[in-house]
């Protein structure tokens, strides 16, 4: 068994050397010439404001989290796959039990509506939205007054 | 020295460091990667105590709680390099202190008073209760219940993340 | 000659060039697709591609090589140094690892573990931490865009692929990938999309069942491979590359050579699935060892194409639809699939 793991750990050491002999074989042959602006941040030739590590939206981490749970559950599943012909009937209503309590978290999260990607709700301008000149307008008069 | 401890003491040793590489770390992102380091060993120790399927489960669930860490410290903490987490530490790091230390002493315990081989030997029939087909064999009639009760768990955890991703509404 | 042949029956030198084997299948592989994906794209679009290097432009791979072995390689100022250095590699190996349990044919397998299938899914959520790395690491605002948009992507896509993975489980009652090949011997009717080798009766009541689960991890295995139509993690109009935009020279090829693997890897997991590995169609006509390599790539190759036409056909989906397509429609089919395929097994 460990045996079978080994050639595994084969594959891992054999990929890790292929890269760095990609990478050892290119810096053979390149050129290394680099200057300040070469080694800027790539923004489309324009310099970079502020630093991109900014708080993200927290849907990414929503989506995060409840992959996790649902990976967890699928780990559960997997062993049960393998068996359940031999147990017949009774493993098989098991595991409807178990996966009817999960589905009542499903429908929870889908009614709570984690499941959808939150979309920007732009709000557009209509008829009655002040225009950019009585806004000037305005300003005027209570400097004015 | 047979070739499993061989392995064994090798992947200790890895795992120690990374663990305390990880609590070293400054940088949350670091910590997270010395934290994958670490999962790894464990999972290597879990194959030479002939347990395949807990192994490569740890590995793949943890990798994913690895990558919710890293989207955390993205989306939230946004720490640079340079800045730390600062914890208020405060009545938590004595307790904390208080069980280390009686988890230290348990081990010693372990250690010194019993005969060191009953710890090293493993059944010969390890190769065989590893098996997934065996564990799913005994999660489905002598573990029955607490598989069903950790639906709930798993319930309980979906209603979590749903709360923690629960948006303040803004005024 | 003896001491050749004693030095091979070495068993760690024999793992080792076990693991050497894939590498010497991918990198060949590698510059043949790029070919056909250039050539397939531009007769889509009525242009011509390249065809000033060599006869139809068949040298421009080993051009692109050279080009990119060549390349200055750019480390950003800003960036992470050592997790930027550290990233391609995690992809590649974490990509390259799974190969170990490709059955190429019945007497070729890197490591033929009981847990076969589950390995995969454990290691492609690994290749998601090698993404977020090279995201992290470029400190660079694409970048790190493209890389949550794709750690977000594929995770949704994962648990219905492993729902489909579950079902042919059930059905086959193995994980691992050999004897799952195994199962579906004995020609195109045997095949688990057929309903493998079980009685008639639950033959006729899986068929559609496997198509449809077929049909969701054809899906999701293209979301896993950020592929238009999902290409959202590197969509050129808006993200210029996605998470790697920093990445230049011999880095970038080792990603993009990480992603034209990991393009055979789920059409090579289709096939061991749903269409006998590497088994004949015509049962024991063009059977054997080396016919069942050329079968397994063959087969492969197929959905490699599939998926070519597809991306060269479909446009991008946003993210809110994919996200839709992944949560809301995949994941409850599959999860009735699975429960069904279990009722039809148990009977």
């Amino acid at each position: 068994m460990l045996t079978d793991f080994g050639s595994i750990l084969a594959f891992l050491l054999v990929g890790a050397i292929f890269t760095a002999g990609g990478l050892i074989a290119s810096w053979l042959l390149r050129p290394q010439r680099p200057y300040a602006q070469k080694l800027s941040t790539y923004e489309c030739g324009e310099e970079p404001i502020g630093s991109p590590r900014v708080r993200f939206n927290i849907r990414f981490y929503v989506v995060a989290l409840i992959f996790l749970v649902f990976e967890v559950e699928v780990v559960f599943l997997f062993p049960w796959a393998l068996v359940f012909k031999s147990f017949g009937l009774f493993a098989f209503l098991e595991m409807v039990v178990f996966l009817a309590i999960l589905v009542v978290g499903y429908a929870y999260v889908w009614v709570k509506g984690d499941l959808e990607w939150d979309k920007p709700m732009p709000r557009y301008t209509t008829a009655d939205d002040k225009t950019i000149t009585t806004i000037f307008e305005e300003q005027e008069e209570s400097v004015l007054h | 020295m047979t070739f499993e401890q061989s392995v064994f003491y090798v992947l200790a040793a890895v795992s120690i460091f990374s663990a305390v590489m990880m609590l070293l770390q400054r940088s949350p992102v670091n910590s997270a990667l010395y934290l994958i380091l670490n999962f790894f060993c464990l999972g290597g120790l879990y194959l030479t105590l002939n347990a395949q399927f807990i192994a490569v489960v740890h590995i793949s669930v943890y990798a994913g709680a690895i990558m919710v860490l890293f989207v955390f410290v993205i989306m939230l903490l946004n720490l640079g390099d340079e800045k730390r987490l600062r914890e208020h530490l405060g009545i938590r790091m004595y307790f904390g202190i208080a069980f280390s230390v009686a988890l230290l002493a348990e081990l010693l315990y372990i250690l010194g008073f019993s005969s060191a081989n009953a710890y090293v030997q493993q059944s010969p029939s390890a190769a065989e209760i590893g098996t997934v087909e065996y564990l799913g064999k005994v999660l489905f009639t002598k573990f029955l219940f607490p598989f069903e009760i950790t639906s709930f768990l798993l319930l309980a955890a979906i209603i979590g993340a749903v709360i923690l991703a629960k948006k303040k509404v803004v005024q | 000659m003896e001491n050749i042949l004693q030095l091979l029956s070495n068993p760690i030198v024999s793992a080792v060039l076990m693991a050497l084997a894939p590498l010497l299948f991918i990198l060949p592989y590698a510059l043949v697709t790029i070919y056909i994906e250039m050539k397939m794209a531009a007769h889509i679009q009525n242009r011509l591609a390249y065809m000033q290097t060599g006869w139809h432009g068949t040298l421009q791979p080993f051009a692109d090589i050279l080009k990119l072995l060549q390349k200055e390689d750019i480390i950003p100022t800003a960036a992470s140094k050592f997790l930027f250095i550290l990233a391609p590699y995690l992809v590649f190996v974490g990509t390259y690892s799974s190969f170990a349990v490709l059955p190429f044919s019945s007497a070729f397998i890197g490591s033929n573990i009981d847990l076969g299938i589950f390995f995969l899914i454990a290691v492609s959520s690994l290749v998601v931490v090698g993404l977020l790395m090279s995201g992290w690491a470029s400190n660079n605002k694409w970048s790190l865009f493209g890389a949550l948009r794709s750690a977000a992507q594929i995770v949704s896509y994962e648990i219905p692929s492993a729902l489909a993975i579950l079902g042919v489980v059930m059905v086959s009652g193995t994980m691992s990938t050999q004897e799952m090949t195994h199962f579906q011997d004995g020609g195109i009717g045997q095949w688990i999309i057929f309903g493998g080798n079980l009685p008639l009766w639950q033959k006729l009541s899986l068929i559609p069942f496997m198509i449809i689960l077929f049909l969701i991890y054809l899906v999701s295995s293209m979301a896993e491979v950020n592929r238009t139509p999902f290409d959202i993690p590197e969509a050129e109009s808006e993200l210029v590359q996605g998470y790697n935009t920093e990445y230049s020279g011999m880095k970038f090829a080792i990603f993009y050579l990480a992603e034209y693997a990991n393009l055979f890897l789920v059409s090579a997991v289709v096939v061991i699935l749903f269409f006998g590995g590497w088994t004949s169609p015509f049962g024991t006509f063009l059977s054997g060892p080396v016919w069942g390599a050329f079968w397994f790539v063959t087969k492969g190759m197929l959905f490699v194409c599939l998926n070519i036409w597809l991306r060269w056909t479909l446009p991008r989906l946003r993210v809110d639809q994919l996200m839709y397509v992944s949560w809301k429609v995949l994941t409850p089919f599959a999860l009735l699939c699975v429960l069904a395929i279990g009722l039809i097994v148990v009977m």
